[in-house]
């Protein structure tokens, strides 16, 4: 095992870093520029029942040290995605890759993760509560610990592959959703989700985004991501994937310690697509510098003492 | 799709608000014109997307116009200084698909990527036609540049103030056999009405990422969802849809 090895609810990774989904498509504009073998893993594009356009454009918008989407789930539909976009991606991928999945009713969860659950490659369920982006879902299954267990019951009837639910940081109480997953079978916790966030263009005096709000990402979320992961890690009982503005291998080792056993990469992919593997290739020489033998020593670390 | 350092050789006005800065690195990426480039600024989250104007053997030109911050940091940059760049982004116009005698259709900003793009056609032997249209003639650029080429070159202004008064579609030559064109979402919607042969269109759109990734710069057309940044930034006449 090398000294960047986890273990995520029973799978093993080369190392903890995911890129996070949304924003890595299926991953092949990625591999034209290197080798995505070298990641741990890679969660791909949130998948709905139903193929899904998305919101009207503009979807994005500059922010100090991050930015706001609001794609609003665009992805062709889980059948395509079964019959298209993984054989695609196959080409490219030979790991584990993990399913993102959304929904607007508990049904569809369900659904769509059993349409996916006979795909031999897929590692982990990552199930969405928490897309700030589409009206009547996404988010709302995820501001209540009741809703979020309802979603978390349903999908774990149809799946024996670990399943981690990943959660939104728009809420009051962190603590007591995590554990209503828990307590519903989810195997892990995968957190944050992009904050609610607006700007507002001074020439037009308008929205600069056409669903006026969305989900602000970025370096700037970083300190309420390590905040939110260390509460919730703190808490639970089973594995927590980190993610939030996470842009640097320092910022990984912070969220190990936080309590993260991977991290998820975001919105660095996008402004650097080198990002990733970047991190990846730092992490050793980051870790000597602050004496870490091995990254399973740190997880939680900062819990201790 | 490619990222390198470039080094900035020049960056000059052309006019009050629009520069071209010439950089000097790897250019490989860049196969059509009609590509972008997408420059990482310091300080500023994402990139900024610009149409490439002129590339040869590692020289890339980019006629750019002050519209915010990222523009505005970008023309206070000066000889020497150095800028983190994506190449080689977009599909890029077509030049096999042009006929003869091609027409190309520029507006205000729109008009640098038709640079190259003239180019690659008179190259290819072809006859080629500029109507290249600015509001005022104190924003008029590039005339003598696509003159030097051998193209003839109409400019129109929407104040009568320098060549033919109104838009460029007010000055649409006879004869052409195809058009390419690059500009404002009015203009564009304009051309598509009042040209009467098959065409490209350069369409614009704020971008996350600019390679494919991210999903912020869709849009719907005939033959399904696109990205303006991967799968575009042209598209044909025929895939177009206006109120999607």
């Amino acid at each position: 095992m090398g000294r960047l090895t986890v273990n995520l609810c029973g799978v093993e990774l080369d190392n903890p870093i995911i890129p996070a989904s949304g924003t890595f498509g299926y991953g092949y504009e990625f591999a034209e520029l290197y080798d995505i073998n070298l990641l741990g893993s890679f969660s791909f594009k949130g998948t709905t029942k139903e193929p899904r356009f998305g919101n009207p454009t503009p979807r994005i918008a500059e922010c100090p040290m991050g930015m706001i989407n609001a794609v609003g789930l665009q992805n062709p539909g889980v059948d395509k995605v079964i019959s298209d976009e993984l054989p695609k991606m196959r080409q490219h991928f030979h790991k584990k890759v993990m399913a993102n999945v959304s929904g607007f009713s508990v049904e569809d969860y369900a659904y769509t993760c059993e349409r996916l659950n006979g795909e031999e490659d897929i590692g982990w369920f990552e199930v969405n509560v928490s897309c700030p982006n589409v009206h009547g879902g996404g988010m709302s299954f995820g501001t209540l610990p009741e809703a979020a267990a309802e979603v978390t019951a349903a999908v774990r009837k149809v799946t024996d592959k670990p399943l981690l639910i990943k959660l939104s940081p728009n809420v009051t109480d962190i603590v007591s959703i995590a554990k209503a997953c828990e307590a519903a079978g989810a195997d892990g916790i995968s957190l944050i989700n992009t904050l609610l966030g607006m700007r507002i263009d001074l020439k037009t005096k308008k929205p600069v985004i056409a669903n006026k709000m969305g989900g602000f990402s970025g370096s700037a979320i970083f300190p309420v991501a390590v905040r939110m992961v260390y509460q919730v890690a703190g808490a639970v009982n089973i594995p927590v994937v980190g993610m939030g503005g996470v842009s640097s291998a320092e910022d990984v080792i912070e969220m190990m310690l936080a309590g993260a056993t991977a991290v998820e990469v975001g919105a660095a992919n996008l402004i650097d697509p080198f990002a990733c593997k970047t991190i990846i290739e730092e992490l050793p020489r980051v870790m000597d510098r602050y004496g870490i033998q091995n990254l399973n020593d740190i997880i939680g670390g900062a819990h201790h003492g | 799709m490619k990222q390198g350092l470039f080094t900035i050789l020049k960056n000059e006005p052309l006019t009050d608000a629009v520069y071209r800065m010439v950089l000097s690195g790897d250019t490989e990426a860049i196969t059509a014109p009609g590509q972008f480039v997408n420059i990482k600024l310091d300080g500023l989250y994402l990139r900024r997307p610009i149409s490439v104007c002129d590339c040869v053997d590692g020289e890339l030109t980019l006629v750019y116009k002050v519209v915010g911050k990222g523009t505005a940091q970008m023309s206070a940059m000066t000889a020497g200084e150095q800028l983190d760049v994506l190449t080689g982004l977009g599909n890029g116009y077509d030049t096999a698909l042009s006929g003869q005698h091609a027409l190309l259709l520029g507006g205000g900003v729109g008009v640098p990527p038709l640079y190259m793009l003239a180019k690659t056609l008179i190259a290819q032997g072809e006859t080629v036609s500029v109507v290249l249209g600015f509001n005022t003639a104190a924003e008029v650029f590039y005339e003598q540049e696509f003159k030097a080429l051998g193209a003839a070159v109409t400019v129109t202004t929407v104040d009568g103030s320098y060549g033919t008064k109104g838009f460029v579609t007010d000055a649409l030559p006879e004869n052409y056999e195809y058009f390419f064109t690059c500009g404002p979402e009015p203009m564009l919607k304009a051309v598509y009405k009042y040209t009467d042969t098959e065409g490209q269109f350069s369409f614009e759109e704020r971008m996350g990422c600019g390679f494919g990734a991210c999903m912020g710069c869709s849009c719907k057309t005939v033959t399904g969802y696109k990205r303006i940044c991967k799968d575009g930034p042209v598209l044909k006449k025929e895939e177009i849809l206006w109120d999607a």
